[in-house]
């Protein structure tokens, strides 16, 4: 038998080491915070914001093609995306209780945890074949990204919804399609609100797929089948560039495109938080375990 | 009197016949997106085709991608994604399984949702800013102190031989280690805490200590779900593109050294994408189906594993 003060030790070094874990972990995301934000914020100015990418040396290059590229391409992959996505979740939260549902519900969390360079793949051979490398292929690639992500938190929370919210509007005789969209969607608009931002915080900050279909465009380009710049894109080529006035916007473009993405997890945060104050802690752990995604 | 009693019924038919339209047409968009997909796959083997009959079984076994005599191979891209996610697993996971634990069993309750949040955000951080802070911020520390010191004591081994640049497999293996974290312990802590308070108490009421009672009563539960966590990780590294792009080094050659660049099939199809055409493009778009099966498996066995646990993979993961 060991003596009460050894494992007492070891405790407390089992403690530390565990603790020591998440210091390490927490050490990449601080320093990538500091680094983006110091080589980032002298890069940008105002003409950094509004001008296009210019070539090295030009001291009037800019990022604005890229932030209304990156607006769009989300955009338009949300129009494609949000109604599929809230669609197929409606499907398997209200009527999903079979077969069909559970393949769809596994299809999209297989899907969901798909590597993005292959969805772009897809895109490519379905779109960009015919018509190029584009803007409406690029959304199109983000869109399938978005729909498992956006179906997936539309079924938790419609899930959330209480039975006797349903029964209650079927008792008035209230058909039930048009329970669900009146009642129970209302209901739970807060949780697709989440849901959809998630998803574009998601692939706001998506390269790969984006590299294989909309390319990438130094000019400023609207045009749905053209090639059109976003703010990840310019972020690979001119770090992945060998001159030092170029990688100095790609850290000026990370900040605005991390500045973006992690506001959009921080609001996401707040709304998750403030519906449920109220509730018990139980309750509040359980749902923010299921449909959150947490640590 | 009677046109109510009629404008009633015809509600009521009009609602019967709406029901299974609603029902159905939402069946139809969810079974659509499956089709989608399954024909883009069939799609994509088929662009694949002039490859795959071109090189048949070679294809996987030779280590030559020569695009001037137009012979292409993805052996060594499968042995880069197989060393880089190797890393990144042995790493990662043993980090992701301290931090569950913390999280799950040892913190106390105030400090728990402030620190899962911010590994959360780690998940949040887009792809292609973590190969930025790698290329300019992780590179220089790994090629002054960290390669050079591995290098002095296991310079012995095939694994670090060579001098480190800085752009590696160590590198990218690094920083993939980095962004599995999230995923592995948010999983890991969700079978953690799956686990019934009875087996804590248990072990508790026996006078075991809070590191005994993990240990014992908890990490053996949990088991399972962790190892399913864990091939969600890999499930990740394997497909990780712009991050391993950018830290890699991009050349196209087998090598034990972890201290020398070499390239995986994701970022070997970033980074030739631009000037692939004819044969090429089909050998990049064959390497993408091999991706594409190596990843379905991955994620379809780690799903199995960690059933309903699966919900709490983050998915503001940053471009993979």
């Amino acid at each position: 038998m060991r003596s009460y003060k050894a494992r007492k030790f070891k405790n407390q070094l089992a403690s530390l080491l565990a603790f020591g874990c998440v210091l390490l972990a927490l050490i990449p995301l601080v320093s990538i915070l500091i680094e983006v934000i110091v080589r980032g914020l002298p890069a940008i100015d105002w003409n950094f914001l509004t001008n296009r990418t210019m070539s090295s040396g030009n001291p009037e290059s800019g990022i604005g093609n890229a932030i209304v590229g990156s607006v769009l391409l989300v955009g338009w992959a949300c129009l494609i995306g949000l109604p599929l996505g809230i669609l197929t979740g409606i499907y398997v939260s209200e009527y999903g209780n079979n077969w069909i549902g559970n393949s769809m519900r596994f299809f999209n969390d297989v899907l969901a945890s798909f590597p993005s360079i292959v969805v772009g793949l897809f895109a490519y051979s379905l779109l960009v074949t015919v018509v190029g490398f584009s803007l409406i292929s690029g959304a199109f690639a983000l869109a399938i990204i978005m729909i498992p992500i956006v179906a997936n938190t539309t079924e938790e929370a419609l899930k959330m919804v209480p039975n006797s919210l349903r029964e209650a509007s079927l008792a008035l005789g209230v058909p039930r399609w048009r329970t669900v969209i009146k009642v129970i969607i209302s209901n739970g608009r807060a949780g697709l609100v989440t849901g959809a931002l998630l998803s574009i915080a998601r692939i706001a900050g998506e390269t790969a797929p984006l590299l294989l279909t909309s390319f990438g465009n130094p000019f400023w380009s609207t045009g749905l089948f053209n090639p059109v710049a976003a703010l990840p894109l310019t972020i690979f080529r001119n770090a992945m560039s060998p001159y030092a006035d170029l990688q100095q916007q790609a850290w000026g473009a990370a900040l605005v495109l991390i500045v973006m993405v992690l506001s959009l997890n921080v609001i996401v945060r707040l709304l998750t938080r403030s519906r449920f104050k109220n509730r018990t802690k139980a309750v509040n752990r359980k749902w923010l375990a299921k449909s959150r995604p947490s640590v | 009197m009677a046109s109510e009693k009629g404008s009633k019924q015809s509600a009521l038919v009009r609602s019967s016949a709406a029901d299974p339209l609603f029902h159905y047409f939402t069946m139809s968009i969810g079974l659509a997106v499956i089709a989608l997909l399954g024909y883009m796959v069939l799609k994509l083997i088929g662009d694949a085709w002039h490859s795959i009959t071109y090189f048949e079984g070679r294809f996987l076994t030779s280590a030559v991608w020569n695009p001037r005599e137009d012979v292409y191979s993805a052996l060594p891209f499968i042995f880069g994604t197989l060393t880089t996610s190797a890393i990144a697993i042995l790493i990662g996971v043993p980090l992701s399984i301290g931090i569950a634990i913390y999280l799950s069993e040892l913190a106390p309750p105030w400090i728990r949702e402030p620190l899962s949040f911010l590994v959360e955000l780690l998940a949040a951080v887009p792809s292609v800013i973590y190969g930025l802070w790698a290329m300019y911020a992780l590179r220089p520390v790994l090629m002054n102190d960290v390669e050079p010191f591995l290098q002095s004591i296991l310079g012995w081994t095939p694994f670090f031989q060579g001098t480190g640049f800085g752009i590696d497999k160590l590198a990218a293996g690094i920083i993939l280690a980095v962004m599995i974290i999230p995923t592995v312990a948010s999983v890991s802590k969700e079978s953690l805490m799956a686990v019934p308070d009875s087996q804590r108490e248990a072990a508790l009421s026996l006078g075991a200590t809070r590191y005994e009672t993990t240990r014992m009563a908890v990490l053996t539960y949990a088991r399972s779900g962790m190892f399913g966590a864990a091939i969600l990780g890999l499930g990740r590294a394997v497909g990780e593109t712009m991050a391993v792009t950018m830290t890699i080094g991009n050349a196209n050659m087998i090598s034990w050294s972890l201290l020398d660049p070499g390239q995986t099939m994701a970022s070997v199809i970033a980074n030739n994408w631009q000037e692939a055409e004819g044969l090429m493009l089909s050998a990049l778009i064959e390497i993408g189906v091999v991706l594409f099966f190596v990843a379905l498996i991955v994620n379809v066995i780690a799903r199995l594993m960690v059933g309903k646990v699966l919900k709490a993979v983050p998915m503001t993961g940053g471009g993979l």
